[in-house]
């Protein structure tokens, strides 16, 4: 089967800056793939040359089979991207905006499918405002709107949900999710790790322009086995014997208290009354006691710092 | 071609939405010019025998608002998008570069049409013309037209702030034009300025459509259609290989 894109050995260099250092990847179709990575990691320049706003220095890349260079018109119908800056056109109404949109794209009387979008998108009452008149929220959701014009097989979003409200998010998100499940494939890069550990099957990790870590959310997940328990003991130390469990080192006592916390690694849950009876036995005092499931944050902390 | 037509009809409804801007102030100035020059000088020069100055004037006058404005238009959209971003808009669509060169030049010369029809109709109020041979004027129009559209498109291009253009504008398109005979006949000028002026391919626009009103021209009008047929063709050639390689727009 087709690969919705495929990235082979995409290197990009801008001046002294090795933005990307032969990126390979396959994202399938109808995959909701996660492109995570800190600033600067490159993303923003693979999606710029998979858009084709930038040119490889090294590599190929192709859209359901169109190469992005050599069979641009193809690969650009295939596509729909939300770019990250809030750009628009301040000289025609959202309406103007997304009938011309279609028409770059070859389609006319796409009125029925703008309409549909407006709803999905909640702009139907701004569809005659000019875009100036638009807040940077509402701006954002014609943003989305433009990509989406030409119904594209292939939808990339950049960074679409940064400084923007729950609101939006919440729609966005709706509206992304059924097309996803219509078959479109869906590629977003976003800082909010929470948002792609919900969205996304399947996630790639860059940094400084190379694929650090490439796996499904679930398989990502696992590589920080087990949760973490954070015990606050109101007075005392915690026994030695479970001095190897400790995540970070031991914390100073509060300095009103006396009281201790210790983060302790628990691989399952069953361990957590063993933690517990030892506590109990040394005859300590529990204060406070919290589980957390490990997320997609401590994978991706993990990742980024072992690298480095 | 529905991707081709959108954009042109995107860039004529941008000029016409700021109308006073682009379409109502350019003829003013070219009113005052006329009511002006024409005053001071219509006792004082004759250029072609039997020709009043006003009338000299008003086809050069009408030929330099045509090519200024044909800049302005493609020059101007382009910069504002590209410093804007929503440039983007159209990178990411599958329009070829044909189609964008095309649509911009295009869009550039319906501008500059329209504000030289506006000059020439005001002007016939002010001085009697003579049109001997509609065609020429038709044919340099077109080509004075495009070639400026072309000017502004690679300026645009080229261009990475409103500085920048502004430079192209004021030290190259302003004297190019201002030189090129729109006040006088190139042949009152002594020897040294002739032969400048003859090296500037825009005296070729004006004098060659100034023929086709007075059947006068500086240069027989065949060779200035050469000599200006070959400028656009180098032209659009430039700015259609700068579109394909994406030159500064897709990096």
């Amino acid at each position: 089967m087709t690969a919705a894109i495929r990235i082979d050995q995409v290197k990009k260099r801008f001046g002294a800056l090795q933005a990307l250092d032969g990126v390979s990847l396959d994202i399938a179709s109808g995959e909701f793939f996660g492109l995570l990575g800190p600033n600067g990691a490159g993303k923003t320049t693979l999606i710029s040359i998979i858009a084709g706003l930038a040119r490889a220095d090294h590599g190929r890349v192709s859209i359901l089979g169109h190469d992005v260079v050599n069979d641009f018109r193809a690969a650009r119908r295939a596509i729909g991207v939300v770019p990250q800056e809030l750009v628009f056109d301040p000289f025609f109404t959202v309406r103007e905006t997304l009938r011309m949109q279609s028409g770059y794209f070859g389609i006319s009387g796409n009125d029925a499918w703008i309409d549909e979008i407006l709803h999905e998108l909640g702009l139907t009452a701004k569809a005659d405002t000019n875009m100036r008149a638009l807040s940077g929220g509402m701006k954002r959701r014609v943003l989305v709107a433009q990509a989406l014009v030409h119904k594209p097989p292939v939808i990339m979003l950049d960074e679409p949900t940064a400084g923007v409200d729950v609101e939006l998010r919440q729609t966005l998100w709706r509206f992304i999710g059924r097309l996803n499940r219509e078959g479109h494939t869906v590629v977003l890069t976003t800082h909010y790790l929470e948002e792609a550990q919900a969205l996304c099957s399947r996630i790639a990790m860059l940094k400084a322009g190379t694929v650090v870590a490439l796996d499904s959310t679930a398989a990502l997940l696992k590589r920080i086995s087990g949760s973490q328990l954070v015990v606050r003991l109101a007075a005392g130390s915690l026994p030695a014997s479970l001095h190897n469990l400790l995540s970070h080192p031991e914390t100073q006592p509060d300095a009103s208290t006396g009281a201790r916390q210790y983060a302790l690694r628990v691989t399952h849950h069953d361990e957590v009354e063993q933690i517990l009876a030892q506590i109990r036995q040394a005859g300590l005092v529990i204060e406070d006691l919290q589980l957390h499931e490990a997320d997609l944050e401590d994978v991706f902390i993990q990742i980024m710092g072992g690298e480095q | 071609m529905t991707g081709f037509r959108t954009l042109l009809y995107k860039e004529l409804l941008r000029f016409w939405k700021v109308a006073t801007q682009t379409l109502t102030a350019p003829i003013v100035t070219a009113m005052l010019y006329l009511l002006i020059f024409g005053h001071v000088l219509e006792a004082h020069v004759q250029v072609f025998p039997g020709v009043s100055y006003t009338a000299f004037l008003v086809p050069g006058l009408v030929m330099m608002s045509v090519l200024q404005n044909a800049f302005a238009n493609s020059s101007s959209s382009l910069i504002q998008s590209k410093i804007t971003g929503n440039l983007v808009f159209i990178l990411l669509t599958p329009l070829s570069h044909w189609e964008m060169f095309s649509a911009y030049v295009l869009a550039a010369m319906i501008r500059g049409f329209m504000v030289g029809l506006g000059v020439m109709l005001i002007t016939l109020w002010f001085a009697k013309l003579s049109f001997v041979s509609p065609l020429w004027i038709i044919v340099f129009a077109l080509l004075g037209a495009a070639i400026l559209g072309t000017m502004g498109l690679i300026a645009g291009i080229w261009a990475e702030k409103f500085d920048q253009l502004a430079a192209f504008q004021n030290f190259l398109i302003v004297p190019a034009t201002f030189l090129a005979g729109v006040f006088y006949s190139v042949h009152s000028l002594p020897p040294f300025w002739l032969a400048v002026s003859h090296a500037n391919p825009f005296f070729y626009m004006i004098d060659g459509f100034r023929y086709g009103f007075f059947g006068h021209s500086d240069v027989a009008p065949l060779t200035s259609l050469t000599i200006v047929l070959v400028f656009f063709v180098v032209l659009s050639f430039i700015a259609v290989t700068l579109l394909k390689r994406g030159y500064k727009l897709r990096h």
